[in-house]
């Protein structure tokens, strides 16, 4: 989305609208001659797949709330209706219901990817720290969407996220009545959470726009973390970047259409199809996979306020990561520490997503209660220490050195 | 890339287009769902299926409304008047020209079984009033004769008739 | 020297207390679940198909067994006669809707029971809720979902394989060998009163009496009368009841498979040509 494009169009027409509204002129300056380094690697591409996610979602989203009802009469049974009664409404739930366990799959590929190339330093803060809201927003939006098929999962997830705001001391439980529209989540709640489930995908998609422009004036990171230097660094978005990204699209649509037409409950809780019953509590509650990590920290800590503080904490110091790393190389490539403190944290995101998942008794607690520690001092201690004591591989002078010297 | 034979570019082209039009197949198949979606549902359908009227609760010179698919079905008992009135009239002067016994089953001309939608605009007449003993549309004054044809005001055509048949002499069947 | 030691002794003796602190809750809240012994269903695997004989053979176990208790009614009765189904004409459909009597209101709003559409639903046994758990002790859950409404716990590594295997049978592997599980409960087990013992029901104490015993519904087609021909053709019937387009899904898979592989080998096959240029 630079300024001045040299695009011109052929047709005269064109030019006319060209002139009054240079749109193509933007689209071609951002999406054909837009020059991304030469040396991205595949896991580069799930930007695209996340937009692709973005859209499948609010497509199908848009679909389902034309045959939805919002009610907690009628909720389970709209779906209910939708899987059996509505034109291809099995497929169109299921890859709503699928995709956004793809959708949270990608992002934390994008994530992980983005703190081992050090995609969030300068002079890219901005840009992380948009990703970090659009990820807060999808949290949101995922843990509404999945109170709407109002079954038994769906309503205790709701009581106990929001009972989280009661740990505020003073006025917690104001504070929850507020959100709950009641004295327990009920309909209101239920009315809201519908509400706010179809605004949110579009503030989402705002807030992508410009995480892409900011993408856009800071350039692209890469494999390598050096900026280009010269043309013989990059290559023109179209065709290099978009068949690329288009053939890993195509491999992601296979992942997800296994999910969809073979596996379509295994992401899911058997609890959430029996409808919601506010007498019976589940024997046990587990938020859907992508919270896991999230929960086990929340319950790794015996005090109710510091468990909430901590949870937010885990996500809200993502924000602050473009000033935790001191380290002056940016690509995990050249930082033999910081690789292995690197993987070392990936094992503990996802041991810490098992032991969500598991009764917070015996080991399980211990073992969470490290992995929660480590993920804490990952961001305030290690980083910031490391930029200091590391001794940092030399980098390679330019993008194209880097890739014809790998090729040597 | 210095030299590139002819043939080599007609399988690189070959190859896009078909990649294209492969692209293209999968996004027109993934619309098919989308739009096949807000057709009636499967209950709809079901809720549509024919339904069985009993004609004998119906006195001579009543009018029952009953529904059928969300559409209101008026049923006419008619009078001998209004019979005479309907067969009476010159078919070539009017609007939408179809003689008595094309609007009633034969055999059965004391029954009129007519959808109650006003071919004008979609309001539902009242019946018992107007000039010709039928029916009368409220929204925009269209004037329906005793054999639910169209007689005066903008509507254009007669109101249609539902498929039904008598299952006996006293029972229909609509749908 | 010796501050610095004692120091680093306290701290770690802290963050020691911390782990440790609120772990000796009781560990026996989750109950040993015995898992349920895996059957061959005709519907696992990507060309899964339901037996037309078997859910029609499942269906009426329901009727006459099951329904007397449990409801099911997010199912439309004429739903039998779709595609993907137990295979009954949409005629003998209707004449099945015909034999159940539905609360209806006639034309002066006076209450009264009508024969059965096939548009309408299965009627419940209770009038709700409350009067189905005055009359059973616990209400009898509804059957509309319930072979996805239950599973248990497949562990690790298991459950990583079954996205391969493509396992989705957990509910009714569970269903199966609970109407299998009565058993005589071991000596020094007590359950207690309005109990029954299952074995593979967690905690073992089920509020269900045994409901299906050799011989007890007549079969047209010449099955086996037995506990074990029966249990797996109602829990067949339980898995479309829930699932009723199975079958539409996993063909429409196959296809979509086919199409992805063969749009992504097209796509990898341009992006080589393209990227030749710059390798």
């Amino acid at each position: 989305m630079s300024g001045n494009s040299t695009y011109q169009p052929q047709s005269k027409v064109l030019q006319w609208f060209e002139k009054r509204l240079p749109i193509g002129g933007l689209i071609h300056s951002s999406f054909v001659a837009y020059p991304t380094p030469r040396n991205l690697n595949y896991w580069w591409t799930f930007g695209g797949i996340l937009t692709m996610m973005l859209g499948i979602q609010i497509i199908t989203g848009i679909v389902l709330a034309m045959h939805y009802t919002p009610h907690v009469d009628l909720a389970f049974k709209s779906v209910e209706a939708i899987m059996r009664d509505v034109n291809y409404g099995w497929l169109l739930r299921y890859t709503h219901a699928n995709g956004a366990a793809m959708f949270f799959f990608a992002v934390y590929i994008h994530m992980f990817r983005g703190i081992y190339y050090g995609s969030y330093k300068e002079p890219r803060e901005v840009l992380w720290i948009l990703g970090v809201i659009i990820y807060l927003l999808m949290m949101a939006t995922g843990f509404m969407g999945y109170v709407l098929v109002w079954g038994q999962m769906s309503f205790w997830a709701a009581t106990v996220i929001t009972n989280l705001f009661s740990a505020i001391p003073g006025v917690g439980d104001t504070i929850v009545t507020w959100l709950w529209g009641g004295y327990a989540v009920g309909n209101p709640t239920l009315n809201r959470f519908f509400s706010l489930h179809y605004l949110l995908p579009f503030v989402i998609a705002g807030v992508v726009v410009l995480h892409i422009w900011a993408l856009h004036v800071a350039g692209q990171n890469n494999p390598a973390g050096i900026e280009p230097k010269s043309e013989k660094d990059t290559v023109p978005f179209t065709p290099y970047a978009t068949v690329k990204d288009g053939f890993f699209m195509a491999c992601f649509l296979i992942l997800f259409a296994w999910f969809i037409f073979y596996v379509p409950n295994f992401l899911g809780h058997p609890d959430n199809y029996i409808p919601a019953n506010p007498a019976v509590t589940p024997a046990e509650i587990v938020p859907e996979w992508y919270y896991l990590p999230f929960y086990a920290i929340l319950r790794s800590i015996p005090d109710k306020l510091i468990g909430v503080l901590a949870l937010f904490g885990s996500i809200l110091i993502l924000a602050f990561l473009p000033w935790l790393d001191t380290s002056k190389v940016r690509s995990g490539r050249y930082r033999p520490l910081f690789k292995q403190f690197f993987w070392l944290w990936v094992i503990a995101c996802i041991g810490l997503g098992w032991l969500g998942s598991k009764p917070p008794e015996g080991i399980y607690v211990i073992l969470s209660r490290l992995f929660t520690l480590y993920y804490f001092a990952f961001f305030l201690i290690v980083l910031p220490l490391l930029g200091f004591f590391e001794k940092t591989k030399p980098l390679p002078n330019s993008i194209s050195e880097s890739v014809l010297g790998a090729k040597a | 890339m210095t030299t590139v034979s002819s043939a080599e570019h007609t399988r690189r082209d070959f190859l896009y287009i078909a990649t294209g039009a492969v692209g293209a197949v999968g996004a027109a198949a993934a619309l098919v769902p989308l739009i096949s979606q807000m057709n009636p549902d499967a209950s709809t359908i079901a809720a549509g299926a024919p339904v069985e009227i009993d004609l004998t609760p119906i006195a001579e010179g009543q009018i029952v409304k009953v529904f059928w698919r969300s559409k209101p079905i008026f049923i006419s008992h008619r009078t001998k008047k209004e019979i005479d009135e309907a067969k009476n009239v010159a078919v070539d002067s009017l609007k939408d020209p179809e003689p008595d016994s094309a609007r009633v089953k034969s055999g059965h001309d004391q029954w009129l079984v007519v959808i109650g939608i006003c071919t004008h605009l979609g309001c539902i007449p009242l019946a018992h009033q107007g000039e010709y003993d039928g029916w009368f549309c409220p929204c925009h004054g269209s004037q329906y004769d005793s054999a639910g044809r169209i007689r005066k005001g903008p509507a254009p055509k007669n109101l249609p008739l539902p498929p039904y048949k008598f299952v006996s002499d006293t029972k229909i069947q609509i749908g | 020297m010796t501050n610095k030691r004692t120091i680093i002794a306290l701290a770690a003796a802290g963050l020691v207390a911390g782990l440790v602190a609120g772990t000796a809750a009781p560990a026996a809240a989750q109950e040993h679940q015995v898992p349920p012994p895996a059957m061959k269903w005709s519907f696992a695997g990507p060309f899964g198909k339901y037996d037309e004989a078997q859910l029609q053979r499942g269906f009426k176990i329901y009727k006459e067994v099951c329904s007397s208790c449990h409801s099911m009614d997010l199912l439309s009765i004429g739903s039998l006669a779709d595609a993907g189904g137990p295979g009954f004409t949409a005629a003998q459909a209707a004449a099945i809707a015909a034999t159940y009597k539905i609360a209806d209101l006639d034309d002066k709003g006076q209450p009264i029971e009508r024969a059965g559409r096939p548009a309408d639903h299965f009627p419940a046994p209770f009038p709700n809720a409350a009067a189905a758990a005055a009359a059973n002790g616990v209400a009898p859950p509804d059957m509309s979902t319930l072979a996805k409404a239950r599973g248990y716990q497949r562990g690790f590594p298991t459950f990583l394989f079954d996205i391969v295997t493509q396992y989705q049978e957990a509910g009714p592997d569970y269903i199966h060998a609970i109407l299998n599980g009565y058993k005589e409960a071991p000596k020094g087990f007590t359950v207690p009163a309005g109990g029954h013992y299952n074995e593979y029901f967690p905690g073992h104490v089920i509020a269900m009496p045994q409901p299906l015993a050799d011989g007890q519904v007549t079969y047209d087609d010449g099955s086996p009368q037995t506990l074990a021909q029966y249990s797996k053709d109602v829990t067949a019937f339980l898995m479309w009841a829930a699932e009723p387009k199975l079958v539409q899904r996993k063909r429409t898979g196959f296809q979509v498979m086919i199409f992805l592989i063969l749009l992504s080998g097209l796509l990898y096959f341009t992006k080589k040509k393209v990227w030749s240029a710059v390798h």
